[in-house]
């Protein structure tokens, strides 16, 4: 796996602290706008806000583990997201995710190894008449089926 | 902005809103769904076209407007002739046909059965019979527009609240208008608030749910996006009445324009002096903080909802205590669902009673859903409790689409059921939809045509709930990772007809043994399609056949010879390389190498493959 620098984490740390006033309550938003920030919640920064907060690491890693928004891995540059809601899993969205499962060859929260893609399943993303939808980087593609999930991949790959 | 002293300045406000606003504009619908569809480049074409023409029409850009399967939606303002699918490209035709006063036939909404045409957005048999109160100012409101919102009576209902009602009279008016939660459980409202209002604590808090954790609705965040003034005027008004000095909207993190619209409603209150201190000169302290969800279903209970509120894991408490008891913090604590708070302008402006003109006995109101599947007109609808299913799914949904047969509608999302082509003159309301085996929940409604299997579904929202069981008790944790074995089991052709008993008892002990809602309803789903289509199950155990050719075990994927024309395409397309033939001639699968990925099926055009 590509190695990924990780910077400034006592400031960064800080900074985020004191957008929610130092308040350790607001865990889960300090970690959230951390994610946002690296893109993941590195240990290094998990380990950090445990000694800024003085809340117990474990009781960190409680929070970063128990909610699916936040992810220990690094990201890759394009996060494919497969809409498994209800109407979408109707219209097939699981033979949609398998396939992108086969040709990326990682499961839904993990990563490529070269950092391109990290896959992941939303629920309702709110246009259930396209499903099924994949949204790639925020971009919309609905009606995908699984036919056209290599020609996506490789469009991406190639941009 | 100024910041507005009194009531008198508010009306003065509004007087002013009133006299600039726009009787002609075009109102396009702007939120996630409509986004997905392109919406904002439409929305750029139509600034840009503005511009060119000079032509002096504003663009209100709204919340979705409901019709979300055909969006981009635009209505035109004041005839109210709407236009369907806009794309940029068509919008000089569109300004064109405004300008000379006339009707651009190509963009008008045709329904797909009747075929007929029509001109205004109120008489589409999707609109006709709903019945638009929460979702009423969708259109002709912007979000972030305050002057928009006083134009159509906003705050006036905070207004009459705080200076000619005063909290008991307006707990009291929520209690007579019969207002039950939206967010699933349909508690009472008032007894809510009355029972928050008689504790004696000097710090109270009001939540506002907006996790909306069914994995097929999207209700609650259209009305965050859309109409944020409404809820958060709801919010203050339900302060108010139960002396609660601040609030906390809790919105997931998977809906990033609903925490960014409500945040910057905040803001825009704030400065008006709509929140925080002495509100509109009343000298009643108020203010409300957003906090971002952390993305897990079992964060919509109340208690998990509290526990994650303070930064803790969402797990869920057990309820001898309310939280109108001891809740954020150990205060006595209101949380209401999104919707909930939307219907209290409604009902302090037009008064308890004639809220309760609308619905069923018991069940008070509208509701909205958000309606989808395998229905022609998918979206956002609102409709009045008491209505038919069917009405749902014919009139308004337009009814199944391709001709194929309806099979289900499933309500409730995880912790609702589905229910069969015999229950559909149910009358929608919360005691009738859980007598029946479902649950109106908080307003997913999807609707199954015959190709889908009952139990796959059933598979689906108990591996759904699996993931997403907190995994603080027994029962839930383990009793639902063994109905998924047992599921599984079955779709894959393995299962044996005890399992079926086993599926009714596991539930019976689930839903009794369970702490939380979570766990407490999540066997409605597989005791829904056990009890309406047990022949299915029957048939996967006994036949080991999936009848709507969803299960993979249980199906193959075949070529019928006659309709084969060698056109070669799921050749080339076969990720198995798993078919062979000739351009031209008949073509075959190779069972061996077959992975039932189904590819072959999408790609042909002859409906030469067949799943047996
Ligand atoms: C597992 C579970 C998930 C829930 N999810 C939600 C939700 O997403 N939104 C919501 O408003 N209520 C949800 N509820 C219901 C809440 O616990 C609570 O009853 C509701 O928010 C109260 O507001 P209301 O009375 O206005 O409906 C959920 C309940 C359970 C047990
Ligand atoms: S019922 Fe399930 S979700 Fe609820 S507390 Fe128990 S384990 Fe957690
Ligand atoms: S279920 Fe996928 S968009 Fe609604």
């Amino acid at each position: 796996m590509a190695q990924v620098v990780i910077e400034g984490v006592e400031e960064n740390v800080r900074e985020v602290m004191a957008r929610y006033g130092n308040n350790p309550a607001r865990m889960i938003e300090i970690l959230q706008d951390l994610q946002d920030l690296y893109g993941y919640l590195p240990k290094e920064v998990l380990e950090e806000v445990s000694r800024q907060t003085e809340v117990p690491l474990t009781r960190v890693y409680h929070v970063a583990t128990f909610f699916k928004a936040f992810t220990l891995k690094p990201r890759g540059k394009y996060t494919i997201q497969v809409c498994t809601g209800t109407a979408c899993h109707v219209k097939g969205s699981y033979r949609v995710l398998e396939r992108f499962e086969d040709l990326l060859g990682v499961r839904p929260g993990d990563t490529t190894d070269d950092l391109m893609f990290t896959l992941e399943t939303v629920n309702c993303v709110g246009c259930c008449a396209l499903g099924p939808v994949v949204i790639i980087n925020g971009k919309y593609h609905g009606h995908v089926a699984p036919v056209q999930v290599e020609s996506l991949i490789k469009e991406y790959r190639e941009r | 902005m100024r910041r507005l002293g009194s009531r008198e300045d508010l009306e003065r406000l509004r007087e002013e809103a009133l006299s600039k606003s726009p009787k002609r504009f075009i109102s396009l619908g702007m939120g996630t769904a409509s986004r997905a569809h392109g919406a904002e480049a439409v929305y750029e074409a139509l600034k840009e076209e503005l511009a060119k023409r000079h032509l002096g029409i504003p663009v209100k850009a709204t919340g979705d407007h409901g019709l979300c399967g055909y969006a981009p939606v635009m209505v035109v303002f004041p005839e109210g002739i709407l236009y369907h699918s806009v794309k940029p490209a068509d919008v000089p035709d569109v300004l064109e046909a405004i300008d000379k006063g006339e009707v651009l036939e190509k963009l008008l909404y045709t329904d797909p059965i009747t075929s007929e045409t029509y001109i205004y957005e109120k008489d589409i048999p999707f609109y006709k019979k709903q019945m638009r109160l929460v979702m009423g100012l969708m259109e002709s409101v912007e979000p972030l527009s305050i002057d928009d919102y006083l134009c159509n009576g906003g705050f006036s209902a905070l207004a009459k609240a705080m200076f000619d009602m005063g909290p008991q009279a307006i707990i009291q008016e929520v209690i007579t208008s019969g207002l039950r939660g939206r967010g699933g459980a349909g508690f009472m409202t008032g007894w809510k608030w009355e029972d928050a209002a008689s504790r004696s604590s000097p710090v109270k808090y009001i939540v506002c749910n907006g996790d909306e954790g069914d994995p097929g609705a999207y209700m609650d965040r259209c009305l965050l996006e859309g109409l944020p003034f409404e809820v958060l005027e709801g919010m203050i008004i339900g302060a108010f009445a139960v002396g609660a000095h601040q609030g906390f909207v809790y919105v997931r993190k998977e809906y990033p324009l609903a925490t960014q619209n409500v945040q910057a409603a905040i803001e825009v209150l704030r400065e008006l002096g709509l929140l925080g201190e002495d509100i509109l000169g009343s000298g009643f302290d108020f203010d409300i903080q957003v906090v971002r969800g952390g993305g897990a279903f079992v964060c919509g209970e109340s208690s998990a909802l509290i526990a994650s509120i303070e930064g803790r894991v969402g797990e869920p408490r057990s309820k001898h205590v309310h939280a109108t008891e001891s809740g954020l913090w150990g205060r006595p604590t209101v949380l209401n669902n999104v919707e909930t708070l939307a219907n209290v302008p409604h009902i302090v402006n037009k008064g308890g009673e004639w809220f309760a003109s609308i619905g069923t006995k018991e069940s008070k109101g509208t509701k909205v859903f958000s309606l989808a599947g395998d229905i022609y007109n998918t979206g956002l609808v609102e409709v009045p409790m008491g209505i038919t299913l069917r009405e749902v799914v014919y009139d308004i949904g337009g009814g199944i689409q391709g001709g194929k047969a309806f099979k289900a509608v499933q309500t409730g999302g995880p912790s609702g059921g589905c229910l069969p082509e015999s229950q559909l003159d149910l009358p929608v309301d919360f005691d009738t939809l859980t007598e029946a085996g479902s649950m109106m929940g908080s307003g997913g409604m999807i609707v199954m045509d015959e190709h889908t299997c009952m139990v796959d579904v059933a598979r689906y929202f108990v591996k759904f709930l699996t993931e997403e069981s907190c995994g603080k008790c027994v029962p839930c944790r383990e009793g639902l990772k063994h109905m998924l074995e047992i599921l599984d089991r079955i779709t894959q052709g393995e299962g044996t007809m005890e399992d079926l008993e086993l599926l009714e008892d596991l539930g019976y002990v689930i839903s009794n043994a369970s702490l939380c809602g979570l766990g407490k309803s999540a066997p409605n789903p597989v005791l829904s399609t056990l009890r309406y289509f047990r022949e299915e199950y029957v048939e996967h155990v006994r036949d080991k056949k999936c009848r709507a050719g969803v299960c993979k075990a249980l199906v193959k994927y075949e070529i019928v010879p006659e309709n084969c024309n060698g056109c070669h395409v799921c050749f080339k397309e076969c990720p198995e390389g798993a078919i062979s033939g000739e351009p031209k001639g008949v073509h075959v699968i190779d069972q061996q190498k077959c992975i039932k990925c189904g590819i072959c099926r999408d790609v042909c055009k002859f409906d030469a493959v067949r799943v047996v």
